[in-house]
Formats: structure tokens, sequence, C-alpha cells
């Protein structure tokens, strides 16, 4: 009972969560550094500005979706660490799909909302390569860094749930500014 | 399951709630975009921005996953009043880390450029900027989160699944529009 009480405090609740807190923003900073050293391109072309929190923001989301699916089929022993595993190749295809659907029309409507506001300096062609580029890109990580991730929890006897989900959503927003810095250098 | 049935099965169940922050996330986008000048005034604001966005989704979505399983369990009613001391207790503390955390990673930012030797505004200003943003920010995102989750069950809809979405697509326009205002504030009271 005493244990629960600390859960519903506000000191015990902050005690658990604030060192993890530290440990992510420390890992966020690091994206926040690759962001500032581009400053100035993504200045010029406020389409790729646009981009940033949308990038950072699906390749979360890809990361933790595809890792709380491990979880769940890990708990349920459904998951083995095989590449002829249907569930892992099941959901590592479905994530790779959902990149290359949902990006394209990220890119088109960075694209036309900045047209729209502010007149857009950058081609339609040009922002949508990269955003497809980017989220193809992102897909392949998120399932390396979620199955590794994953693997790691299961070796080190962790729950997945607890330690999977916060590592894979962070460090795939780190790669998100990584991997657009990366596509923005190379396609514009 | 073979793998195509696999395949199909995550990424029907994936899609809406993607599309959904995909369009948070360009309307978070376009608020971005309209900073430039800000962005310009003060050197160093785009280092936050990853930070601050990450920390909104961990507080805030902690909040929501909390609230979520204590209605699981009936510990708590899905009533707003300021009498539940657990409802008082969740809210209070996911205010208390988020807006800490907003200030700790200002004061981080600051000396990880000072690191790389790379040119920032003044501690001060940014610090500012940050807490400002963490506090607006911060009871926006718990009246949203609350909201969502009580009417959500209330109308019979698991607060599990709603409380992720609702965060990845309101924390991010939420987190720049807040960011946006708190930096106007600071550099229209002098600082900069």
């Amino acid at each position: 009972m005493a244990e629960f009480a600390s859960q519903w405090s506000v000191s015990g609740i902050v005690r658990t969560m604030f060192p993890i807190l530290i440990v992510l923003t420390v890992i966020e900073l690091g994206s926040g550094l690759v962001l500032d050293t581009f400053e100035g391109t993504l200045l010029q072309y406020p389409s790729l500005l646009v981009l940033v929190p949308v990038t950072i923001g699906m390749a979360g989301n890809l990361g933790s979706i595809l890792a709380a699916r491990f979880s769940t089929a890990f708990h349920l022993g459904l998951l083995s660490f095989a590449a002829t595993d249907d569930r892992l190749a099941g959901n590592a295809i479905a994530t790779l799909a959902l990149a290359v659907t949902l990006f394209p029309l990220v890119g088109a409507g960075a694209w036309l909302l900045q047209t729209v506001i502010g007149g857009a300096a950058l081609p339609l062609r040009t922002v949508v390569l990269v955003a497809l580029v980017s989220g193809s890109l992102l897909a392949l990580l998120a399932i390396v860094v979620t199955t590794v991730t994953t693997y790691a929890a299961y070796r080190l006897e962790l729950d997945p749930d607890d330690v999977v989900i916060p590592v894979v959503t962070n460090v795939c927003d780190v790669l998100g500014v990584v991997v657009l810095f990366g596509a923005v250098r190379v396609l514009v | 399951m073979t793998v195509r049935e696999v395949a199909l099965e995550a990424y029907r169940e994936a899609l809406p709630v993607l599309a959904l922050s995909a369009v948070g996330g360009l309307f978070a986008g376009v608020v971005l975009g309209g900073m430039d000048a800000e962005l310009q005034d003060v050197a160093g604001l785009l280092v936050l921005v990853p930070a601050l966005l990450a920390t909104r989704g961990n507080v805030y979505g902690s909040l929501g996953a909390r609230l979520g399983s204590a209605l699981h369990q009936g510990l708590i009613d899905p009533r707003f009043s300021f009498d539940d001391d657990r409802i008082n207790a969740a809210v209070a503390a996911a205010l208390a880390n988020g807006v800490l955390i907003s200030g700790v990673a200002a004061v981080m930012a600051v000396a990880l450029l000072a690191l790389v030797g790379r040119p920032s505004a003044p501690l001060t200003t940014l610090v500012a900027i940050a807490l400002i943003a963490g506090f607006v920010s911060g009871l926006l995102l718990t009246i949203a989160v609350v909201s969502v989750v009580f009417v959500g069950y209330r109308h019979g809809l698991n607060p599990d699944t709603l409380a992720g979405p609702v965060v990845t697509t309101t924390g991010d326009v939420v987190g720049i529009a807040t960011l946006l205002g708190a930096t106007r504030l600071v550099l229209a009271l002098g600082g900069g």
C-alpha cells in the first residue's frame, strides 16, 4: 500500500519520471543541435521548416507503434527474433508501407500550406521527394532500432513496455532530424 | 497469420492515427515556418524545439496513460472536480515535470551551445521562454488530455487508445504555438 500511495503523490511521480525526462531531453537536444547547424537552409526554404515537426512526429510514431506491437506480441509469446518470423516481417513491411503512403502526402501538404501562406521557394517535386526519401529511410531505421531495442530488453529481462517505447520514440525523433538533414543536403 | 495478413492488419490499424498526427504536425510546422523572425532573433531557440515537443508527449502522454489505467481500475471517477486527491496529484505532478524539464532543457541547451562554440541567446532569455511555454502548454494539454480521457470513457471508449493520438496531434501544435507566444512575450519585455 505504501508503494501504491507513492504512485499517486506529486513527489512520487516526479521522482520516478524526472530522471527519465532528463535522459530523454539530452537525447532530444542532440537533434536540436543538428537542426541548429542547418538553420540557415531551413530559414531560406520555409517549406522545409514546415516539414520539421511532422517528420519528427511521424518518425517517433512509426517507431512507437511498431514497438507497442512488438511488445504485445512478445508478451503473448508470439515473437521470435528470426528473420523468417511472420510477425516481425509483416510489421516491418507495414511500417515501410505506412511511410511510403503518408510521407509524400505530408510533403505535398507542407508545400501547399507554405504556398498558401507565404509563397513556396522550392518546387513541389523537391519537397515531396525530400519527404519521401526521409520517410522511407526513417521507416527502415525505425524497424532496425525497434527490433534491436526489443531484443535487448528481452535479453536483459526488462519489460519491453517500460523500456522500449520511450527509447524508440525518442531515438526515432532524433533520427528524424538527422535523416531530414541528410535528405536536404543531398536533394536541395 | 501469414506475413501478408500481419502487414495488412498493422497497416489498417495504424493509418488513421498516423494520418491524424501528420495533420497536427503539419499545422505545427506552419506555425514554426512563420517563426523565422523569432528564430533569427533568439539564437539557440531551434535547439530547444525537439526537446520541448518530446517533453509534451512524454509528460502528458504519461498523464493520459495514468488516468486511463486508474479509470479501468475504478480508482477515479470520470468527473471534473478539484476534490479528487488522486487526479489533483497526477495533474500537479505532470505540470511540475513539464515546467521543470522545460527550464532544465533551456539550461542544458545554452551549455551545449557554449560547448560546441555556437551562438546562443542569454541564459535568462531562453529559460524564461522555456518556462512560460512549458507552463502555458502544460495547462492547455492537461485540459485536453483530461477532457478527452474522461468524456471518451463516459461514452464507452477505451482511454488507453485515446490519450496517445490526442497528445501527439495537439502536443505539437500547442507546443510550437506556446513557444511562439512565449518568445514574442519575452522579446517584447526586453529579453533577447
